[in-house]
């Protein structure tokens, strides 16, 4: 008796939200398009920082967005899930980063059979389906980064590369990038086989460690994004080693502190503001039936202790 | 390593020892593969057996090692618990919110921390002992809950402990005055106090009795649901010791990641010997298993072993782990 009351009044409950969604997403829709975008993630700084500028652009344009990704950044078949349901719900168009370059493909298909222009963003999908790629040129990224490393370290001796992910098109990019630029142009800098620290900076401080341990002689460590940079620089700091050069990737309040305390170099940051805000006016374009370049770089800065404060960075560097 | 672990029980029982002796070798047989691995990796690279790299293998077995120690409590008493890696973080996320945002002393905001892991783990104890949900499906259903919560309450923006220089120490400060991290020092006290709450207390006893035989042990006159719910309490308050030592080694409190954590924590607990049908296990044995995996996590780094690899490799270990457990079982 007392099951059956309660299993009625959920019952009820899932009734009234249906009709509440229903009802507040018809009369929505008719008004302005809409857009669905699905990130890597939600819960980085980086990731909100897209989000804000994707907002900021939704206003501005008088469109609807909807801002999802899995709570895990390397959780490939979440992310595909999300898609699919965001395909389900017929937006006016997709923006998509994908974790993993290839896994959404089929999906994508989906979306081009319904009509849903795709707008491919951060990381790009080995598929002509999106109309183009709002995304920082990682690879020139990484090659900038791998530049004033190796100026740092006066070009020679052994270098380390720590990278958040092997699937993702930003992790290979930002490994590749940084790689060829040291092997083409750096002949006296050694670089030790990449490690992964799954954006973990508990993790990538461990492997920091080992690093240091077998290779006490080491000159600079590159870190790929956030959480993988912020590990390397609490490894160092454990460890009690100083005079290693760290360059890092993207921002957040602890990598810029440690920029300006001198623990890390510097970093290369992108501008996750502008990506979201070249997301959605490049979906508005798409809906409107406009012609979209194939790609549109979102562009990088290299900052450290001398420009932190420079206007033109702190506008692209988030907490 | 293999075959030294398959081995032994089936000698055991040749020799006719008592449970306890075996047990005890089980023990002993953990620990030197654990030497044995060492050793390896001692020969294998110069750099591995230095104080500096010691104290980095002990250092970064912390947090894994502490979430194992409470597991290990569950796990003996028949149970699982799958909340304890995003419970760990929703815990790290509450001491920001104590320590950080309400400015409390550091000490009471690790009080708080360590109550507030409590209070997920008798959540999981009346789920299962009351509500009787079997613990894979009530700790599942924690697991998700707390990671929402932790997103929810930190807004998913990290809390850093700025203004708590204290409580970054809690980790990697040395109250020995030499090269010895505390994080460290909380491990081994914690590692002998779990050890003294197993062996020699009615809540270690009852652990064992309920993982043996749940029915006998309620026939016997024990309230058996007030003890389950005793027992996931106290894995609680690892989790929030957990949560505190993770927050404090990157000096701020991460909204995210922590799932995945829960699953090492079991790793370590059944590399160390303890039965995962209940009923088995020890203290010293999950300490030497989180310390198997950490040696392992770390020599294979400095040999530049790809990561892909390690996985693999780790994982082969827990198979050995398990299936020696389950010839054991056969022999009892």
């Amino acid at each position: 008796m007392k099951i059956r009351r309660a299993g009625a009044a959920v019952a009820a409950l899932a009734l009234a939200l249906g009709l509440a969604a229903c009802s507040s997403g018809a009369g929505a829709e008719e008004d302005t398009p809409y857009i669905a975008i699905v990130s890597k993630g939600f819960q980085h700084q980086f990731w909100q920082a897209v989000k804000q500028g994707a907002q900021e652009e939704a206003e501005r344009q008088n469109v609807r967005i909807t801002f999802d990704g899995p709570a895990d950044e390397t959780d490939i078949e979440g992310q595909i899930d999300i898609l699919g349901n965001a395909i389900t719900k017929k937006p006016d168009a997709l923006g998509f980063a994908a974790i993993d370059s290839n896994a959404a493909a089929p999906l994508l298909e989906q979306a081009k059979g319904a009509g849903i222009p795709v707008i491919a963003f951060d990381s790009g999908v080995d598929s002509d389906i999106p109309l183009t790629i709002a995304a920082t040129d990682n690879k020139a990224a990484a090659a900038e980064a791998a530049k004033h490393l190796a100026d740092l370290v006066g070009g020679k001796g052994t270098v380390a590369m720590v990278v958040h992910d092997q699937t993702s098109q930003s992790g290979t990019d930002r490994r590749d990038g940084f790689a060829e630029w040291m092997k083409a142009n750096a002949p006296g800098i050694t670089l030790l086989p990449v490690q992964y620290g799954g954006s973990d900076q508990g993790k990538s401080a461990d492997i920091t460690k080992s690093i240091l341990q077998a290779h006490p002689d080491i000159a600079g460590i590159y870190g790929s994004n956030e959480g993988t940079a912020i590990g390397i620089v609490k490894g160092i700091q454990e460890s009690g080693t100083t005079g290693v050069v760290v360059v890092g990737f993207d921002s957040g309040q602890a990598q810029i502190d440690a920029i300006r305390s001198g623990l890390e170099a510097g970093a290369i940051t992108q501008d996750p503001v502008g990506m979201g805000a070249e997301l959605v006016k490049a979906a508005v374009k798409a809906i409107d039936g406009e012609d979209l370049p194939p790609s549109i770089d979102t562009g990088f800065y290299w900052y450290d202790k001398s420009n932190i404060d420079d206007p033109k960075i702190d506008a692209v560097l988030y907490e | 390593m293999s075959t030294v672990t398959d081995i032994a029980p089936r000698g055991a029982a040749a020799a006719g020892w008592t449970p306890r002796l075996r047990e005890r070798v089980q023990q002993l047989l953990a620990f030197a593969s654990l030497i044995v691995i060492v050793a390896f990796f001692s020969f294998a690279n110069p750099a591995f057996f230095t104080y500096g790299n010691v104290t980095n293998i002990l250092f970064s077995t912390v947090v894994i090692g502490t979430l194992a120690l409470g597991t290990t409590f569950v796990i003996i008493a028949g149970g699982i618990d799958l909340s304890i890696g995003t419970g760990m973080t929703l815990c790290a996320v509450m001491a920001g919110v104590f320590i950080t945002n309400a400015g409390a002393p550091v000490w009471l905001g690790v009080l708080g921390t360590l109550a507030f892991g409590a209070l997920i783990g008798m959540l999981n104890g009346v789920t299962v002992a009351l509500l009787r949900i079997p613990p894979f499906i009530a700790t599942l259903a924690m697991m998700l809950v707390a990671q929402g919560l932790a997103l929810v309450v930190s807004h998913t923006t990290p809390i850093y402990f700025k203004d708590a220089p204290g409580y970054t120490k809690i980790s990697t400060g040395s109250l020995l005055g030499f090269d010895f991290p505390n994080a460290v020092l909380v491990l081994l006290v914690v590692t002998v106090g779990s050890a003294v709450v197993l062996n020699t207390t009615l809540l270690g006893r009852y652990t064992y009795a309920i993982g043996s035989n749940e029915e006998a042990t309620a026939l016997s006159g024990i309230d058996v649901r007030r003890w389950k719910i005793a027992i996931y309490t106290l894995a609680g308050v690892f989790t929030g010791l957990a949560g505190v030592m993770i927050s404090a080694r990157l000096a701020s409190a991460q909204p995210s990641g922590g799932q995945g954590y829960e699953l090492q924590a079991i790793a370590a607990v059944v590399i160390g010997g303890t039965s995962l049908a209940g009923g088995k296990g020890s203290i010293v044995g999950t300490l030497i298993g989180a310390l198997i995996i950490s040696v392992l996590n770390n020599g294979l780094q400095i040999m530049s072993i790809p990561q892909e690899w390690q996985n693999v490799i780790l994982g082969a270990v827990i198979l050995v782990a398990v299936y020696a457990d389950i010839i054991r079982k056969r022999e009892a």
